[in-house]
């Protein structure tokens, strides 16, 4: 519990301090919302309606370019070598990495969204489903991500290939965290079913991503 | 019946498979030659969609042998990742664009089918996306192989990899029971046996003993044509060593 506590203020501390890259997800996340509302143009009817979607996937691709840098900083300047050499559970020092990308990432893009959603003009009763399906759901998003961050980690440059392999693995989420969102706007009795297969997509990956990640670490550093 | 571990010596195992090829190759042609008379000009049409339900006896077996091959390819990942067996390994490589291919022509004959049947080439339904994403579960697997220059560490990666990304083997089989799809449900393998006429089985099951041959035969090529490659490698990798030894003396 501590090596696990020790990993994750450590990690926030090197995301949120000068250099870190905490900002720059964010910073994408709005950017690309921006891009997507332009390119539809001004039909702000449309834009509303499927606001929470493109919320949605948007949130994903933000994630999905800030995975690379959750295992290479470490490998670059030889730490991951004393972490995995010194932990006792890989499979907690994997848990503690995913837990500190969601707290520097996702939780810093679910507190963007309400400001994104207004300019696309989300519904009022839209907000709560969203967010609290962001919430589940983006934990999911961290744990997954930084199994390919695991699996890539000896590659010089890997984040084309973090998102081949990522993008598949993420389809369930994005599917049940996308329905949840809309179903719940629209007072769908889906909208339970969608937030109960969500939860479960993301105990699933928080059961089975850091097992993979500690054996995808370990035949990376032998 | 040779062991699994005596398989392991590539010799050996090019003994065994050289001679096997010719023999599925032609076993190949012959059902597939047969399962195409079959299903192109000795069966009904059926009495909704007419001829159009010829497409089934290729898009069908194919999505079996999707399916199949990625089973296949986690077994041998997971052969190989426990017993380190390199020639499971190497299986598992050489199964990746095989199923791939299968998966994109289940893909492109379920739109040539969908066309005229649904209205759409395509659809957004729980079967063909979680098909779609074992398309692209292929493709990463085959991107790590590539990335990685250590034969050995690449194949620990992609098995972690596949071991993953199985997953989506059940979503697969079973999204057609659990979400309410456009896709018809399991007509030929289920409780009571099929539902089909057995003037349609004939040329299908035909098909599907093609297409398991044929994965036979080129799983076996391309395993011989990686030995050879990695041979080739480590020969020319001796050569530019004593070539430079004799340039240092």
């Amino acid at each position: 519990m501590r090596a696990l506590s020790a990993i994750i203020l450590r990690d926030l501390k090197l995301a949120f301090r000068a250099g870190g890259g905490s900002m720059q997800a964010v910073s994408f996340f709005a950017i690309v919302i921006v891009l997507f509302a332009l390119a539809i143009g001004p039909d702000i009817p449309l834009i509303s309606k499927i606001a929470s979607p493109l919320l949605w996937a948007c949130a994903l691709l933000s994630t999905l370019i800030s995975l690379d840098q959750i295992y290479r900083a470490d490998r670059e300047d030889g730490s991951l070598d004393v972490i995995v050499a010194t932990s006792e559970e890989l499979v907690v020092t994997c848990v503690a990495k995913a837990a500190a990308h969601w707290l520097s990432t996702g939780l810093p893009l679910i507190l963007a969204t309400p400001a994104l959603a207004i300019l696309l003009n989300l519904e009022a009763g839209a907000y709560g489903p969203l967010i609290l399906s962001l919430l589940i759901g983006t934990p999911g998003l961290s744990l997954i991500g930084a199994f390919a961050a695991a699996l890539t980690v000896s590659l010089p440059r890997a984040s084309l290939l973090i998102s081949i392999i990522v993008s598949p693995l993420f389809v369930p989420i994005l599917i049940f965290g996308s329905g949840a969102a809309t179903a719940g706007a629209g007072g769908d009795p889906q909208f339970m079913s969608n937030l109960m297969l969500l939860g479960a997509s993301t105990l699933f990956a928080a059961i089975f991503a850091p097992l993979a990640s500690a054996a995808a670490l370990r035949s990376n550093l032998d | 019946m040779p062991n699994i571990y005596e398989l392991a010596n590539p010799v050996r195992f090019e003994r065994l498979a050289r001679p096997a090829i010719p023999w599925l190759a032609g076993a190949t042609v012959i059902l597939l030659g047969a399962g195409l008379y079959f299903s192109l000009f000795n069966s009904p049409a059926d009495y909704q969609q007419s001829d159009s339900v010829r497409i089934m006896y290729v898009h069908v077996p194919a999505a079996w042998m999707a399916l199949f091959t990625y089973t296949f390819l986690t077994m041998a990942s997971a052969i190989g990742f426990v017993w380190k067996h390199p020639l499971a390994d190497v299986a598992a490589k050489e199964t990746a664009p095989i199923g791939a291919a299968f998966t994109l022509l289940a893909l492109l004959t379920g739109a040539l089918w969908g066309k005229p049947m649904w209205g759409a080439w395509w659809v957004w339904d729980a079967r063909l996306t979680s098909v779609l994403i074992l398309f692209f579960l292929y493709l990463g697997y085959i991107a790590v192989w590539r990335a990685f220059d250590d034969k050995a560490r690449a194949a620990r990666l992609a098995a972690i990899l596949s071991f993953v990304g199985f997953v989506n083997i059940p979503i697969i089989k079973f999204s057609v029971d659990w979400w309410n799809s456009l896709h018809q449900p399991a007509s030929v393998f289920r409780k009571g046996g099929p539902s089909i006429d057995p003037s349609m089985l004939t040329p299908l099951f035909l098909m599907a003993i093609a297409y398991t041959v044929f994965f036979a035969a080129a799983l076996l090529q391309s395993m011989l044509n990686e030995l050879a490659a990695r041979r080739l490698t480590r020969l020319e990798a001796a050569e530019t060593k004593t070539g430079s030894v004799l340039v240092e003396s």
